[in-house]
């Protein structure tokens, strides 16, 4: 290598330097930095200042008073975050049923070369490029009991009051569908890709073996696919457990307390109760637990141990 | 890849503080002007006048600044203790500004008031009153008064040969009434709490009067478990089984204009709301605002120990100044603006009650001048104008009681849970 470099003579240090192979010439923790910083400022601080903020009781508006574990001992004996948890365990595992079975065949579907499936494909993705306060504003309008066209075809349904968003039950399901609608696409693209980067020789084989599409799905399809399910999954839990923008437009946590999952239970205490440090509490259970499931999830799936970074996709 | 995520997200709760704080609101005091906040609505125009005619005579600019009504308290909580907060702003008394009272963040105004008898005594003293914290004044009512009344369709009152209720066995019947006939007896945004907060309100008074919330207002939780407020959420229960309000109240939205369309369109009988009802339908229908709108002011219990002529709302709104404003000199002229005859013409010209004294004379130009004088003589005699409990309490209590108050109306609770749950509340 040095000496191709010698030998063009001219060639700029920078070029000779990357050219030089990985490690050798980079300044290593100066490139890093602006990263670093981006990440410390954003998300390093941000978590360390709700930690403390947790062992505070603050309004706002004053300085923060030190309260020791007053917040988190309400915490764990409060009926509300009790429930919230329930609910939010439970969303996200309505999420996961819901939408990996559907993504999965749609993008498997998608991935095929024809003209139909293509556009197909793009009308499926439309809602992805809604911003989710649009989306929940829609559908809000759409689910309206008197004036909205559920009102009109309700009573076909069989739902004779068409109030879906105020019963406990029908107010968590909706919120399952629209997010449902919301994100499937996105994960219908992942799946997409996943699946065209299977090689097709693979298929040819299994047909010469005299395999059908089922079996080439079971055998060939889904293990090939195994660490985009992961890869999906992680992002649907953690998402479904943060998520937050749907339940406020929508059900506004209602009706009652039915759907006050824990980010809007923290939104809640924080910025309509302005109790600060109780909210913090909430936000870093809501840390723990988020990055607790998406470890143990990396962990037990192998996805952390892939060898490529063909195989995520 | 989760870590991040799911750390950004957590961080929600202080980033945007940040971000709200940094971005400023719509003024910020980087100039020289005074800014006033406003929530924003269409009855902004009379304080948009007030400032022109202020600017003409005064060294500082005054400065307008509407900020959209649903987040309006958010965004002054969060810029309070920035370098965008406003000199002067838009508020509700009670429990909406004694965070800042107790922060030090507002200015007293007994100076003014004292320096300045003829304005103080302007308005109506139980309004004027309401804008005091512990005895000291740190609001000036800037707004027509808004009492809660019942307010019913006509027509469709006509059509079912039914007279307005007097008496709690009127509302029980006319209930029953409309009902069998397919037409919702009380329209209700149950997707709001405090639509159903002013049911509440009203209940506890007439059975047990203002007393009762006067005690929980003053800190005592244990207030709560008055046996009036137990009464109140038996009835509410009671009427919410008897249909009173429809099946599907809880997803209507009074804020989006349901609850109002369900009247106006005669889907709905009546609807318990604040006198701006009114300029509501004379906005969205105004023929029917005009020839079928009827209101009545809420009736009586039996046995009730309340005075059937107390009245619950908001007094009016307020202006408060905030302590270390660069403009406190100018803030206090322009708070002067509110009494003058300009200001109250204006009001009453856009279908305000005005709270001062001498309002009663104008109120001939009002657009509609019975229901002006009908509010203006209903809140003059009112013994006690209880103000709306979610302004009356302090945020971090008013936040948990409405999401009981929505359990009790949604059925998730007993009336025996709910008052338990509120007196649990510190």
């Amino acid at each position: 290598m040095s000496s191709a470099a010698l030998r063009t003579g001219g060639a700029p240090a920078r070029g000779a330097a990357r050219r030089a192979g990985p490690g050798v010439g980079r300044p290593g923790a100066l490139w890093v930095l602006p990263g670093l910083v981006f990440f410390c400022l954003f998300a390093v601080l941000p978590l360390g200042l709700v930690a403390y903020l947790s062992f505070t009781s603050w309004d706002g508006l004053g300085t923060p008073r030190f309260v020791g574990g007053q917040n988190w001992s309400r915490l764990a004996g409060d009926g509300l975050m009790h429930q919230a948890v329930g609910l939010s365990a439970g969303l996200t595992a309505a999420n996961w049923a819901v939408q990996t079975p559907i993504s999965l065949l749609l993008g498997v579907w998608a991935a095929g070369r024809q003209r139909n499936r293509a556009v197909l494909a793009a009308v499926f993705f439309v809602p992805l490029l809604l911003s989710s306060a649009a989306i929940a504003i829609i559908w809000k309008s759409l689910l309206d009991p008197n004036f909205g066209p559920l009102a009109q075809i309700g009573p076909w349904l069989g739902l004779s009051d068409a109030g879906v968003l105020g019963g406990a039950g029908s107010a968590f399901l909706v919120i399952v569908l629209v997010t449902a609608w919301q994100f499937i696409p996105f994960h219908m693209l992942l799946y997409q890709s996943g699946a065209r980067q299977i090689p097709e020789s693979l298929y040819q084989a299994a047909r010469i073996d005299g395999a059908g599409t089922l079996r080439s799905f079971r055998h060939i399809t889904l293990p090939q696919l195994r660490h985009t399910v992961t890869m999906s999954s992680v992002l649907m839990v953690v998402g479904s457990l943060t998520y937050f923008e749907t339940v406020l437009i929508l059900t506004g946590g209602g009706p009652g307390t039915a759907t006050t999952i824990v980010p809007y239970l923290m939104y809640r205490s924080g910025f309509v109760g302005w109790e600060m440090g109780y909210s913090a509490a909430i936000a870093a259970t809501l840390v723990i637990a988020a990055t607790a499931v998406s470890l143990v999830m990396v962990r037990l799936t192998g996805f952390g141990a892939m060898r490529s970074t063909r195989e995520g996709m | 890849m989760a870590t991040p995520k799911s750390g950004a997200a957590a961080a929600l709760a202080l980033g945007l503080l940040a971000a709200t704080a940094c971005g400023g609101g719509p003024g910020g005091s980087g100039d020289d002007s005074m800014h006033v906040w406003m929530y924003q609505d269409s009855l902004v125009v009379v304080q948009e006048a007030a400032v022109e005619r202020f600017n003409q005579d005064s060294e500082v600019d005054a400065v307008i600044d509407q900020v959209p009504g649903d987040s309006y308290q958010d965004k002054v909580r969060t810029v309070m203790k920035s370098r965008n907060r406003p000199d002067v702003f838009f508020n509700w008394g009670g429990g909406s500004i004694r965070p800042y009272v107790d922060a030090d963040l507002l200015m007293p105004l007994d100076d003014l008031m004292d320096g300045d008898p003829e304005f103080a005594e302007s308005f109506i003293p139980s309004v004027l009153d309401a804008g005091k914290i512990d005895g000291v004044q740190y609001g000036i009512p800037l707004r027509g008064t808004q009492p809660v009344l019942v307010f019913y369709n006509k027509d469709v009152f006509a059509d079912a040969a039914a007279e307005p209720p007097e008496t709690w066995e009127d509302v029980l019947e006319l209930v029953d009434t409309f009902s069998d006939e397919g037409i919702t007896p009380f329209a209700l945004g149950g997707a709001d709490t405090w639509t159903e907060q002013m049911w509440l309100q009203y209940l506890v008074d007439r059975i047990g009067g203002p007393e009762v919330f006067q005690r929980i207002q003053e800190g005592d939780a244990e207030g709560w478990r008055d046996p009036a407020v137990l009464k109140a959420a038996e009835t509410v229960e009671d009427l919410v089984d008897r249909g009173a309000f429809g099946k599907n109240f809880a997803s209507v939205s009074f804020t989006e204009g349901a609850a109002s369309a369900l009247l106006s369109e005669g889907k709905a009988a009546m609807h318990l709301m604040g006198s701006w009802e009114y300029s509501t339908h004379l906005d969205q229908a105004p023929e029917f605002a005009k020839d079928s709108l009827g209101y009545a002011a809420f009736p009586p219990m039996p046995e009730g120990e309340g005075d059937p002529a107390n009245v619950v709302g908001n007094p009016t709104n307020y202006f408060s100044v905030t302590s270390d404003s660069a403009h406190t000199d100018a803030a206090a002229e322009f708070l002067k603006e509110t009494s003058t005859d300009a200001y109250v013409k204006d009001m009453v010209e856009n279908g305000e009650v005005p709270t001062t004294t001498d309002a009663e004379d104008a109120l001939d130009d009002a657009p509609t001048p019975d229901f002006a004088a009908f509010q203006y003589e209903m809140v003059r005699d009112a013994p006690n104008f209880q103000l709306s409990w979610d302004q009356a309490l302090p945020p971090e209590t008013a936040t948990p009681m409405a999401d009981e108050i929505g359990k009790l109306f949604n059925g998730q609770s007993t009336p025996e849970q709910f008052v338990d749950a509120l007196a649990e509340l510190r």
